[in-house]
């Protein structure tokens, strides 16, 4: 089967019997695959129905791929079993850490791009690659400390690992405008700089400023709709390298379906226009 | 590529991660970093995760004590214990006996057995997917043939006596978002949760249908959980007993 993705959506549990029924065009659903690491029960059976109707995603935030230690065994042998019983038709991960020394954090966290992460990282790309006999997308991360002490880019410390490892990056145009906004850098100078050619998917999503600090701290927080400057930056991006499967990521203060699909529907017609060049 | 973990970037790790935990913690390799008000963002989404979590596996405990004393609760769950396994339907296995000697929590003693049962309700909602055994199949059974049968307990069922009080009434009330009754016999009771098909399901058990569990969980004959079932309470019907047992979808199928 081949499928062209166009716009998706991310999937919450609300939202399973309006998904199931919803035949657009092209739609297809990303999941955290933590959510359906389990022996059994309703849980997979939801998402293998949805899987009978759609293309899926697992976009996967606990292999900790930039700690100091190789993805957690049991972990990644499940998460190869849930690939393997899902076969999504894309895979991927952070550019972060979130497990370390047998305790997850649920968040990703940044680190100090050093030659030393650069390798450990690639390892990491490759061990969960090679374990589930695909190639995955690493996503940039959003920033919200300044780290003194970055010895790669991030733009060439992803490129690298993409060259290094044969994996494709997942592009967050949310997270640039939230870290550009952040720590005082050029959105447009960074999506301008991103190799278009190894982006296998885009995230689109909402932010909200911090409740303590406001405007000065934008928090990546997939609690809101996607923000016009967000939308803007987005046209910037397929305009530049073609058109790539978009994801509408929402993960907190749910809207009911049909508000996300309107979301959804906004991504699939900029994909569908003229302005996004043939890839 | 070493396994071993002590370069610059392990001790980045070591020390980011305590000070996310420890709220006074500033170790030197992120004390730029914790300095600055947006580290606060870090800690902020790490604990909320955690609690959001607990919440969601202990919805009877959560609506027993309010938002507010939950969060207070689950926080110093937290500090102890973050999650071992990102799969955070699981977190929380220790929160029951944590609840036990949480001193706060000594004037609701009802508390640790209402999370012993939110714990089985998430163990039984995400247990491997397995066929009930049919009570069809027992209809016709001679008593000798039946006594001499082994019957395993279904992946998702789980069962508990609590001794101590009404644990069962209290929790199914609030589990179900029923009202708030303090009209509640103070007795002792047991739970029974399967899950033959998609939904996890309920019903109250007494002493001697979950000793009758116990002894076929280990392995025992139905004969001898029927003497176990005796021994935990004299005036036990059996074949009632194994009926409810039966009709709950209690038992796995065996594979021929």
């Amino acid at each position: 089967m081949t499928t062209v993705l166009t716009a998706g959506l991310s999937l919450k549990p609300q939202h399973y019997d309006a998904a199931l029924a919803c035949l657009a065009d092209g739609l297809w659903f990303e999941v955290h695959p933590e959510n359906y690491l389990v022996d059994g029960g309703p849980r997979l059976a939801w998402l293998e129905a949805i899987r009978a109707q759609h293309a899926v995603s697992l976009h996967g935030v606990a292999l900790s791929l930039a700690a100091d230690a190789e993805p957690e065994p049991a972990h990644l042998a499940r998460l190869t079993q849930l690939a393997r019983r899902i076969e999504p038709a894309l895979v991927s991960e952070h550019l972060a850490w979130s497990a370390w020394r047998g305790a997850y954090h649920p968040d990703l966290l940044p680190f100090p791009r050093s030659s030393e992460a650069l390798a450990r990282v690639a390892d990491n790309v490759s061990r969960t690659q090679d374990a589930l006999r695909r190639r995955i997308a690493i996503e940039n991360p959003s920033h919200y400390l300044q780290i003194d002490g970055h010895a790669w880019d991030e733009i060439e410390f992803l490129d690298e690992i993409a060259r290094r490892t044969g994996c494709g990056l997942l592009l967050d145009v949310n997270n640039v405008y939230v870290g550009a906004r952040n720590l005082g850098y050029s959105a447009e100078a960074y999506l301008d700089a991103f190799p278009g050619e190894r982006v296998m998917e885009i995230h689109l999503a909402g932010h909200t400023p911090d409740p303590n600090l406001g405007a000065a701290l934008l928090v990546d927080s997939h609690d809101a709709p996607v923000a016009p400057e967000v939308w803007s930056l987005y046209e910037r991006v397929i305009r530049r390298i073609g058109p790539r499967p978009t994801l509408v990521e929402r993960d907190d203060k749910l809207p009911d379906f049909a508000t996300l699909l309107a979301e959804r529907e906004r991504a699939d017609a900029l994909l569908r226009a003229p302005l996004a060049k043939a890839a | 590529m070493p396994a071993a973990m002590s370069g610059a970037l392990a001790r980045f790790q070591d020390a980011f991660a305590r000070a996310l935990r420890v709220p006074d913690a500033s170790p030197p390799e992120v004390a730029a970093l914790v300095a600055q008000p947006a580290f606060a963002v870090y800690r902020n989404t790490v604990m909320k995760g955690c609690i959001d979590a607990l919440r969601a596996n202990y919805p009877a405990v959560a609506r027993l004590v309010g938002e507010e004393w939950f969060n207070a609760a689950a926080a110093n769950h937290v500090r102890e214990a973050l999650p071992a396994d990102p799969t955070l339907l699981r977190y929380g296995s220790e929160f029951a006996s944590f609840l036990a000697r949480f001193a706060p929590a000594a004037g609701l003693p009802y508390l640790p057995g209402v999370a012993k049962l939110d714990r089985y309700w998430t163990e039984a909602h995400s247990a491997a997917t397995a066929d009930a055994t049919d009570p069809a199949d027992f209809a016709g059974l001679a008593p000798d043939t039946l006594a001499q049968a082994v019957l395993r307990p279904h992946p998702a069922a789980r069962w508990a006596w609590f001794a101590d009080g009404p644990i069962y009434t209290i929790w199914s009330r609030n589990r179900a978002g029923g009202p708030f009754d303090s009209d509640i016999d103070w007795r002792p009771e047991g739970a029974l949760l399967v899950r033959p098909h998609d939904t996890v399901e309920w019903i109250a058990l007494d002493a001697a249908g979950c000793a009758f569990l116990d002894a076929c969980a280990a392995g025992n004959t139905l004969g001898e959980a029927a003497q176990a079932a005796l021994t935990a309470q004299g005036t036990t019907e059996l074949a009632n007993l194994f009926s409810i047992l039966l009709k709950a979808g209690t038992f796995q199928k065996a594979e021929y």
